[in-house]
């Protein structure tokens, strides 16, 4: 591939992005204006000792005496400078917010993505291979059924079955309670963890592997794999050579354009399971109206997916020789 | 001398069922009546338009029809019927095929390993010998090994596809449709290629619609016809305006060649849905008789060849 071709698609990229970036923060802030939910209120709670005078106060001390657009351009001018603000509800720096919150959210989200991932591609693979068979109808219901399940239902079946009724996993949050943080086993993680993985896991597994069965029928009944029988190739060596080749990388395109349906689950997902990740923190910022801090989620789960969309392309660029040397 | 064939195809019928307006079933009949015999060192060429159902021939004989296709009839390989488990056994063993279009090949593979799994059996070293070998003798750089097959020209991508089916060590080859995308200089390669195959006793069935690539190699050509061989003749029948031929179909195509007259025959070839009771070339024939029209006739053995009509001589 020509060197420039990428450079040129690389920075057209980016500015996208940049672009997209400033256009979803107006437009968050319009809605956050929108919004009834009232900053000072929600942090002051249901405390009527506050009077009025104090929270004039508080409101000034966060700027929101000014008008709109002020506030905005306030706040676009120091992220530009790298100062993201501070999360009203956490009263720490948002970045640092985030990063933590990230950290554990990505551990998540990523267990759930190979899981997924590697599951629903063998069994997308199978289920076309075997078209017709009883396998095959058993995976399409499966993910049929999948597919319309919300996340937060199973995320509750999960915990009544797994969790309530036979013990096997701790029923919520990331680490045990009543643990000081530096005797937290590294088991201890990976109990709390694995159940919401598995739920976030078990439903985009559908999506991937529906996907994979599809383009795994069309490659079967192709006529380069009726000239592979032709020439003696053996099941096994056709599904070998031919079909994992051909499936792979609209497969693995796929799970990178899953980035969003990821988050979105994520979201949901920790809430259930009271995980303490950037899904929960979404749902707090956004119920508290700390606008710093949810404006700020808003831009980090922005480039999360765009990075992933912007892997799925370069996959193509790269790997796929059609549209390399095409 | 009478040479025993190696593969021999008696009253082939191939029929698919089809759902039309939902939920009723029809059988279409594709091939009707299909006979040909095919021995070691000969070239038969299976002569039809376009869309009369001949490549179906060669996935009938590799076994690889789809699933909702039924034959009648037998296919004998050395004397003995083809059971589906045999055809498994041989193909890319002793039958190969050469396909039809760049479509057969992989997308995501390149030439050299399209060519290099018909060398199973190879060590690297020979495979690359091999590779290098047929590449240059078709004129193609060595570059080529390294293409995907979107990248290759249709004249390319024949002969790649020639390849694939020229290093192994088949005994049988059926190249469908093997000659259109070729230049002359090529063509007359690709030719020569078949014909020295057949000379060191491999059997070709050369299935294709370009009568005249047919008649410069082919030993015999078998006449296909709405789903039916009407004549066996042999490459000198065609000569002086087709004098040697038998059947009037066959005559007529003669006719109808550049070389010839020029002259084409009103109507067309039946669909697999209309086909006549009677003789299937009754409907434009001009020595049609009323017997002709009322069942199809054997196909007999006159002066040598094969024709499947009562006024043949």
């Amino acid at each position: 591939m020509k060197k420039h071709t990428l450079g040129k698609f690389v920075l057209y990229r980016l500015m996208k992005l940049v672009t997209l970036l400033v256009a979803l923060c107006i437009v968050t802030f319009v809605l956050l204006e929108l919004s009834p939910i009232d900053p000072v209120t929600a942090y002051v709670g249901a405390d009527t000792k506050v009077s009025a005078q104090q929270r004039e106060l508080i409101a000034k001390h966060w700027g929101l005496n000014k008008r709109p657009a002020e506030r905005f351009w306030a706040w676009f001018s120091s992220v530009v400078q790298g100062d993201w603000g501070t999360s009203m509800i956490y009263r720490r720096p948002v970045l640092e917010v985030i990063g933590e919150k990230f950290v554990s959210s990505i551990v998540l989200m990523m267990t759930a993505w190979v899981l997924s991932g590697i599951f629903g591609f063998f069994l997308g693979i199978l289920s076309g291979v075997m078209e017709g068979s009883w396998l095959d109808r058993a995976a399409r219901v499966y993910c049929h059924i999948l597919i319309s399940t919300p996340t937060f239902w199973l995320g509750i079946v999960f915990v009544m079955l797994f969790s309530v009724k036979l013990g096997w996993f701790p029923v919520a949050l990331s680490v045990p309670i009543g643990v000081i943080q530096s005797e937290v086993t590294l088991w201890d993680k990976v109990q709390h963890i694995l159940l919401p993985a598995l739920t976030l896991s078990i439903l985009s597994v559908a999506n991937i592997c529906m996907h994979t069965r599809e383009k795994v029928c069309e490659v079967m009944h192709s006529e380069y794999v009726l000239f592979a029988k032709a020439r003696g190739e053996s099941r096994g060596s056709i599904i070998r050579h031919h079909v994992i080749r051909n499936v792979s990388l609209p497969a693995i395109t796929l799970q990178f354009l899953s980035f969003s349906e990821l988050f979105g689950g994520a979201v949901f997902v920790e809430q259930v399971f009271s995980y303490p990740g950037l899904g929960q923190a979404t749902v707090q910022a956004g119920l508290k109206g700390d606008a710093p801090l949810l404006m700020g989620i808003v831009m980090i789960s922005l480039l999360f997916v765009y990075t992933g969309n912007f892997i799925a392309d370069l996959l193509y660029v790269w790997i796929d020789p059609r549209m390399k040397e095409g | 001398m009478k040479r025993e064939p190696i593969l021999k195809i008696e009253n082939l019928e191939l029929s698919f069922s089809q759902y039309i307006q939902g939920l009723k079933k029809r059988e279409l009949t594709v091939i009707t009546n299909l006979d040909l015999e095919l021995a070691e060192g000969e070239i038969l060429a299976v002569v039809g338009s376009s869309g009369s159902g001949k490549s179906l021939l060669a996935h009938a004989i590799l076994g690889i029809l789809p699933y909702n296709a039924r034959t009648r009839g037998k296919i004998l390989y050395k004397g003995k019927v083809l059971s589906q488990r045999e055809k498994e056994r041989l193909r890319g063993q002793e039958i190969v095929l050469v396909p039809q279009s760049v479509n057969y090949l992989d997308p995501l593979l390149q030439v050299e390993q399209q060519i290099g799994i018909s060398l199973q059996n190879k060590t690297k070293e020979q495979k690359e010998k091999m590779n290098n070998e047929i590449l240059h003798r078709y004129g193609l750089d060595l570059a080529v090994k390294q293409y995907y097959p979107f990248q290759l020209s249709g004249g390319m991508a024949r002969k790649v596809l020639l390849a694939t089916a020229l290093t192994s060590s088949a005994k049988v080859i059926i190249a469908d449709e093997p000659t259109p995308g070729l230049d002359d200089e090529s063509l007359g390669e690709v030719l020569k290629d078949f014909r020295n195959l057949s000379d060191s006793g491999k059997a070709i069935l050369m299935i294709t619609h370009d009568i005249q690539a047919a008649l410069k190699i082919a030993d015999k050509i078998a006449i296909f016809y709405a789903g039916a061989t009407l004549e066996l003749a042999a490459g000198i029948d065609f000569a002086h305006g087709g004098q040697g031929l038998r059947h009037p179909y066959t005559k007529a195509l003669c006719r109808a060649l550049p070389g010839e007259d020029f002259e084409a025959i009103e109507g067309r070839q039946p669909l697999p849905s209309e086909l006549p009771q009677g003789c299937l070339f009754s409907d434009r024939c001009q020595l049609c008789t009323e017997e002709c029209t009322r069942q199809r006739p054997d196909y007999r053995m006159i002066r040598g060849g094969k024709a499947r009509c009562i006024h043949a001589t």
